[in-house]
């Protein structure tokens, strides 16, 4: 009973306040990190709109980088073609890639598990190819080059410290949660958990299980997009691994680190993931790879549920004490 | 430089250098048509020994996603081990190649029985995301470890001579190397065919992808029938590596490189059969070697696209059976 969803989940716990808290006051303390730390908070926006898809609706994807990379792509083309408003740069991505989301719903809606996890990898790496095979649109294996962004609001130019980059992404990352936090408590998020646990009784109740998963994917895709624009604008530039299969694994497994399912699973995945690669990979790139398979195949067997799952499991066996 | 490498071993080596401009004017095979014929039977031979190829190792993963239900994207990692086995025979023990082929399949077959027992078994009745990772993250760790003992680059494999160069037949040349793996190929799957369709362990095999529950009702040992199964089809896919290094490349990414293909002959063949896999792996492979041949231009999309048409087209697989 513990996990009994309330409705609709309107107040802040202290905890969330303190995690943003925490975000903003990275600002200040480690001045040194932030462009790191708004790499993160875009890489925690992507794994957000997987967690909306995956965590929530339960559609198994290995193509969600297609997305991002739609995104980014639409806005470092914008920025490379005169048209630098980061905004509005931002809205036009978010459309793109909910477009692209759309058509591919379709396909990936109607399958099982393995059919889905099959066609989305296969439209990954279709999207991948196809950038790399459009030199002349999209720089191809050189990247995007030529992304000019105009100052953000009129006022804040992009820097090299990553002041603007900071701001803008943590901004940008706080108001989409703020929406999906109240999206998961809606009876829209209930019922795409309810079609995660079971599919076959949701149309029992009236749910239209299509429509809604169709729904959800072209949100996630969204958002997604709206992520690969976020990191077009602020490193200004545009390469062929934004559309990589690698960052859908590497999103993928930053959320189930941090817990599939749970909004700040999304966000404390990407943290630890990206610190750690950080760190690790600085040693030795080779390294970080088999650390990084090592964690997946420990985790799998021991920590289900992620770094939250097991704060939760903790917290609770404390509590019965 | 490792990745144009390899791509340029997937191109039709002997096809290339048969340019137009290459050959004589004089030459009476040199007018349009004939020319354009001989290319179609090379493309044809080629695709056709890259999809037995791609059919040897795959089918290992057929097994495990139909008799197991178990999405293996580590696979490749078995195909990998083979190959590595085979190159370090070669090179440091100087054994001759064809020897080194029986030792890459009890090599991995038995990694594969180790593995399966120690770790697999547990994950048969997880989540497919569980199994996801779990196989991801074995495949990043064997990318890891192939990095760090033989390095990035591309391994050099050096065939016997009998194995090398061309058969001139019918007007078109004939890879000798190539009409090689169509044969074993041809043999091994012949006496799979007559593994799992005349013996007991074939029987207990096939009741057990049909029903598992039934079968171990029967008093058929299920369990020790999967480790057999992962066992055998690891160390095909092992063969299978050892066999194409010549003809894939061999490097340490190859299990992320090939994946994609593994499983798509798998879900486009279906499950739980011998020929669904083997005509989606020829489907797979004539049409990768004549879209590089034809089109290079598109590069991989034109495969992709293949991929995704035939995943829309036949949900099902194309023999329409799946666990």
């Amino acid at each position: 009973m513990s996990e009994a969803p309330q409705l609709p989940a309107a107040r802040w716990h202290a905890a969330e306040v303190a995690v943003w808290v925490a975000a903003c006051a990275c600002y200040f303390l480690f001045p040194g990190y932030r462009v790191l730390a708004s790499q993160v908070f875009i890489a925690a926006l992507f794994a957000l709109s997987l967690d909306l898809v995956l965590g929530y609706a339960g559609i198994l994807t290995l193509g969600h980088a297609a997305f991002f990379g739609v995104g980014a792509y639409t806005a470092g083309l914008l920025a490379a073609h005169g048209w630098g408003e980061p905004l509005s740069g931002l809205a036009a991505a978010a459309a793109v890639a909910a477009l692209a989301g759309f058509v591919v719903s379709f396909l990936v809606v109607r399958g099982e598990d393995l059919a889905r996890l099959m066609v989305t990898l296969g439209i990954g790496l279709l999207v991948y190819e196809a950038a790399n095979r459009a030199a002349w649109l999209t720089g191809g294996a050189d990247g995007l080059q030529g992304v000019a962004m105009a100052k953000l609001l009129g006022l804040f130019a992009f820097d090299l410290e990553g002041r603007t980059a900071f701001v803008y992404s943590l901004a940008v990352l706080f108001a989409i949660f703020v929406a999906a936090r109240r999206l998961a408590a809606s009876p829209f998020g209930l019922s795409l958990r309810a079609i995660r646990e079971n599919r076959a009784r949701m149309p029992a109740i009236g749910a239209p299980v299509r429509r809604r998963l169709v729904a959800a994917f072209t949100l996630g895709a969204a958002i997604a997009g709206v992520a690969g624009a976020l990191l077009a604008q602020t490193t200004q530039f545009v390469g062929l691994d934004s559309l990589a299969f690698g960052r859908s694994a590497d999103v993928l497994i930053m959320l189930v680190l941090g817990g599939a399912g749970r909004l700040y699973g999304a966000l404390v995945g990407p943290a630890v993931f990206m610190l750690a690669q950080d760190y690790l990979s600085g040693v030795n790139p080779v390294y970080w790879q088999f650390w990084l398979g090592l964690l997946l195949v420990a985790f799998v067997f021991v920590a289900r549920g992620g770094i939250l799952g097991a704060l939760d499991r903790m917290r609770r066996r404390f509590a019965r004490r | 430089m490792a990745a144009q490498r390899a791509r340029a071993r997937l191109r039709p080596e002997h096809l290339s250098s048969r340019k137009p401009e290459e050959a004589h004017p004089d030459d009476p095979r040199n007018s349009a048509r004939p020319r354009r014929c001989r290319a179609v039977i090379g493309v044809a031979f080629d695709g056709l020994a890259y999809g037995s190829l791609l059919f040897l190792v795959s089918l290992g993963l057929s097994v495990q996603m139909g008799l197991m239900n178990f999405v293996n994207l580590a696979h490749g990692a078995f195909a990998m081990a083979g190959g590595f086995v085979a190159v370090v025979l070669m090179s440091r023990f100087g054994v001759p190649f064809l020897a080194t082929l029986p030792i890459a399949f009890a090599a991995t077959a038995l990694a594969g029985a180790i593995l399966e027992r120690l770790l697999y078994r547990r994950l048969y009745g997880a989540s497919h995301l569980d199994q996801v990772l779990f196989s991801i993250g074995l495949a990043f760790m064997s990318m890891a470890a192939a990095t760090w003992i033989f390095g990035a680059s591309q391994q050099p494999v050096r065939l016997p001579a009998f194995l090398r160069g061309q058969l001139h037949f019918a007007g078109a040349d004939f890879g000798v190397y190539r009409l090689f793996l169509l044969a074993v190929v041809a043999a091994l799957t012949l006496a799979l065919v007559a593994l799992l369709g005349g013996t007991r362990f074939g029987a207990q095999v096939r009741a057990a992808v049909d029903d598992a529950r039934a079968a171990r009702g029967l008093g058929i040992d299920v369990d020790r029938v999967f480790t057999a199964a992962f066992a055998l089809g690891s160390g095909l896919a092992g063969l299978g590596g050892a066999l194409g290094i010549d003809v894939l490349g061999l490097d340490a990414a190859f299990p992320l490189k090939f994946m994609v293909y593994f499983l798509l002959v798998v879900v486009v063949g279906g499950a739980g059969t011998l020929a669904g896999p083997l005509a989606a792996a020829m489907i797979l492979g004539v049409c990768d070697v004549a879209a590089k041949y034809y089109v290079p231009a598109l590069g991989a999309f034109t495969i992709y696209a293949v991929m995704v048409a035939l995943l829309l087209a036949f949900p099902a697989g194309l023999l329409g059976r799946r666990a």
